[in-house]
């Protein structure tokens, strides 16, 4: 057996009272890719920020190659070869790939740049990920989420990096770019390279790695070989429990036509029509890009309507602005809860209640907001330790059940949700599906985007499928596949 | 208010704590240094020079803390006096002629708002060019000479006293600051403030009318501006064109020293009015120390670096 690139022993780590890591055990052995896996808040990026640098832990040992390593700071992590590919990407939008590669460590000749060394040197490194056809005089900002993510691995391994640390690296992926990745991660598999894989998409860990380690609530509950492992395991190692279901099953109770959509342009989005009653989930399907977010935009008002007509429990309407749609009945639960869901310097209750707060004549009622607020909280199991606690203290699954609730306050007719449980752990998404169906069920009118087939053939009754703006499927969700979604998706017929 | 233990909060307390402490430490070594500074009269006297720049503060900390600045804050004092004291001259009454002036504030302060959020322009850049565009109009009305106000009515606005001892100014900065922090704590339009600038976006998409909110948040940065105009025009007896300059860096200092960050959605009001008394106790403990003026500026200006430097978050 060859020696571990990394061996971490009995890590533990404590933020003030909060124990973060109480014991935790890692190894990644050469040429294997390691997925780390846990719920939300369970340790995993915590464990990951003690391996470059970071944070320091507060006991347990640190080895690299067999040898005590002391890694204390991100130049520590860079020395012994360790790079992290994060989930943001860190390269600048308005620098050329060549700039982004050698930041920091530019090439010079006579104290100048030497720009022709770097642009050579950036062909070489950008070949090892594939990408030799990249021009490194192009700027960031021209390509597309998967090539910088390529970039980034191109910078990591440039620097002699042989363990590669991804978190959630396709997370905004479309598939063709997710297959290329996982070609080039098999790839520096075999040329030895250790990687840890840090996901919540159990089909990909299963597809890609060699052993999963999990952890839950910052302890270490085991590591596994992925050959033979099975599914229901690994779920049951991380919430401790068995779940009920992965999607739980609702009552149809469809009621008459409560959002009619004719004929909308505006943007990317071309002549798309539907019909969404109340009590329906309608899944919109579709890759990045196929306008999907952008139709939402334009219901919501925040996009100008070019053509086309939006009919809300038969009235016309033409909202200008979130404001006005608000008031129409609409709620939006848009993708990216951290931009544009929370205002994270705001505590929990500040935030539900920011659609609507409770108020007369414009002072607010304090009382009546905590009754809300934590009336909502019980509703929506929003595990916080009170209706204080700033929302950035909040878990990813915490927060975009605060993010639902701040509409559920307002009771919406049409509750739009854009990726509802992206970045969401597996116990999480299990109770926001719940609340998805509860809502059906109580009537509210629901557009869910999302980029996971699984969750929209298995949550929707409908599926609207988009293509480059238009509409290319109208599927009925019982008895519809994986493959027809894809294949309407892809324009296909 | 719950009493448990939260540590985000604790540390957000400490820190804001901070301008506090060092408020009491300066008092307590000025007290020590110069027998003349803990008098009544002399801390009335600090508190009536500190009420000007402290009701500009006010209004800056909501246009800080919903991501903005307003850089005009000195011109719009300066022509707002201007007026005021020129409607006077002309024969017109107190009423109208503060009433005016503090319209004019109003309306110069939405103008800002208009340009910041349907005009789209950084605030920074917005409120500089109003603030020069201000100060030329400002000199044009007074052809550069000083309006005397010979109303002796309007001067106890700024020069008068309650029971003979606190200075008129004084108590208009308490009750400023008891209606801001009520507008800031107790309504939804402080809520909103609030929100705007700690994410915009979100803000927006939660329906928050943003532009209506700028209007009014740099409407109620102008107001405020004019009303320490009046105060100021009304103490000094007369209007002039260069008054009020500089002013707007006082009122910012006071805002940043109390605590509130120049990023938005973060702030209290309290911090504010403390930060304006520190910047005014240290002026005259330098003064009755009998430091040369050159020197006052040096001590300012490092002790607002310090305090941002102990602010700066990790």
């Amino acid at each position: 057996m060859s020696t571990p690139l990394v061996t971490m022993r009995d890590i533990h780590k404590a933020f003030g009272p909060v124990k973060v890591l109480e014991g935790v055990d890692f190894e990644l052995l050469p040429g294997e890719v390691h997925a780390l896996m846990g719920e939300n808040g369970a340790g995993k990026s915590t464990l990951m920020k003690i391996l470059t640098g970071i944070y320091a832990p507060d006991s347990g040992t640190v080895e690299v190659d067999g040898k005590p390593a002391t890694i204390a700071t991100p130049a520590d992590a860079e020395k012994y070869g360790i790079a992290i590919i994060h989930q943001e990407l860190n390269l600048i939008p308005a620098l050329t790939v060549a700039d982004n590669l050698f930041l920091g460590r530019e090439i010079q000749r006579f104290g100048l740049l030497d720009h022709r060394a770097m642009a050579k040197r950036a062909m070489e490194w950008l070949a090892r990920v594939g990408m030799e056809r990249l021009d490194p005089g192009t700027k960031i900002e021209h390509l597309s989420v998967g090539q910088q993510q390529m970039v980034e691995i191109a910078r990591a391994l440039g620097q002699n990096a042989r363990v590669l640390i991804m978190d959630e690296p396709t997370a905004a992926l479309t598939e063709h770019e997710t297959n290329v990745l996982f070609k080039l991660i098999r790839d520096l598999r075999e040329q030895g390279t250790g990687i840890v894989y840090v996901s919540h998409r159990m089909e990909e860990i299963f597809a890609l790695c060699d052993r999963i380690s999990i952890l839950r609530d910052g302890k270490f509950v085991g590591t596994r070989p992925v050959p033979g492992l099975a599914f229901d395991e690994v779920v049951k190692m991380m919430v401790g429990r068995t779940l009920d279901a992965r999607f739980p099953t609702r009552t149809p109770n469809i009621g008459a036509v409560r959002l009619k959509v004719d004929h909308v342009t505006g943007g990317i989005v071309q002549d798309v029509s539907f019909e969404l009653h109340a009590g329906e989930v309608l899944g919109v399907a579709g890759l990045l890009g196929a306008g999907r977010t952008e139709m939402a935009r334009l219901l919501f008002g925040l996009d100008k309507l070019e053509s086309g007509q939006v009919t809300l429990d038969g009235k016309v309407i033409t909202p200008k602005s979130p404001n006005e749609a608000i008031h129409a009945g609409f709620g939006f639960v848009t993708e990216d809860r951290k931009a544009q869901g929370l205002v994270l310097d705001m505590s929990l209750r500040e935030n539900v209640s920011l659609p609507r707060v409770p108020a007369h004549a414009g002072l607010v009622d304090r009382p009546a907001e905590k009754t809300q607020t934590r009336g909502l909280m019980e509703a929506l199991k929003i595990r916080a330790r009170d209706s204080e606690i700033d929302v950035r203290a909040l878990s990813g699954g915490n927060q975009q059940k605060v993010v639902l609730a701040k509409w559920l306050a307002l009771k919406p007719r049409v509750l739009i949700l854009d990726e509802p449980t992206r970045g969401v752990d597996v116990g999480g998404k299990a109770e926001i599906y719940h609340i998805i169906n509860q809502l059906a069920e109580q009537g509210v009118a629901i557009l869910m985007i999302s980029s996971e087939l699984p969750e929209v053939l298995a949550m929707s009754d409908r599926i609207l499928v988009m293509h480059e703006g238009r509409e290319t499927g109208l599927l009925d969700a019982h008895g519809a596949t994986q493959e027809a979604v894809m294949t309407a998706a892809t324009g296909g017929k | 208010m719950t009493l448990q233990l939260n540590w985000s909060r604790a540390a957000t307390l400490l820190q804001r704590l901070g301008s506090v402490i060092g408020l009491v430490l300066l008092f307590i070594v000025l007290s020590i240094m110069s027998p003349d500074f803990l008098t009544t009269g002399n801390l009335l006297t600090v508190l009536r020079q500190v009420s000007i720049n402290a009701l500009i503060a006010l209004g800056m900390t909501f246009v800080i803390l919903s991501g903005g600045i307003d850089l005009s804050v000195g011109a719009i004092l300066a022509l707002t006096g201007a007026v005021t004291a020129g409607l006077m001259a002309a024969g017109h009454g107190i009423v109208l002629a503060a009433g005016a002036g503090l319209l004019l504030g109003l309306v110069l302060g939405v103008i800002n708002g208009a340009l910041v959020s349907w005009g789209r322009v950084a605030p920074f850049i917005a409120t500089l060019g109003t603030l020069t565009l201000l100060r030329g109009v400002t000199l044009s009305y007074t052809q550069g000479s000083p309006i005397p106000v010979t109303n002796s009515s309007f001067a106890l606005l700024g020069g008068g006293y309650v029971a003979n001892l606190i200075p008129l100014p004084v108590i208009w900065m308490f009750i400023a600051f008891a209606v801001c922090g009520f507008l800031l704590r107790g309504t939804v339009f402080g809520r909103h403030v609030v929100a705007i600038g700690g994410n915009e976006e979100a803000a927006r998409l939660s329906g928050v009318r943003i532009a209506p909110m700028k209007l009014a948040i740099y409407g109620l940065s102008g107001l405020l501006s004019a009303f320490a105009g009046i105060v100021l025009t009304s103490r000094l007896y007369s209007a002039q064109a260069t008054a009020g300059t500089g002013y707007e860096l006082d009122a910012i200092a006071a805002v940043v020293l109390g605590g509130t960050s120049l990023a938005g959605g973060r702030g209290w009001l309290f911090g504010t009015l403390v930060g304006a008394l520190l910047l005014g106790f240290l002026n005259n403990g330098l003064n009755l120390l009998g430091v040369s003026s050159f020197y006052q500026q040096i001590v300012k200006g490092i002790v607002i670096l310090i305090a941002v430097l102990l602010d700066r978050r990790q």
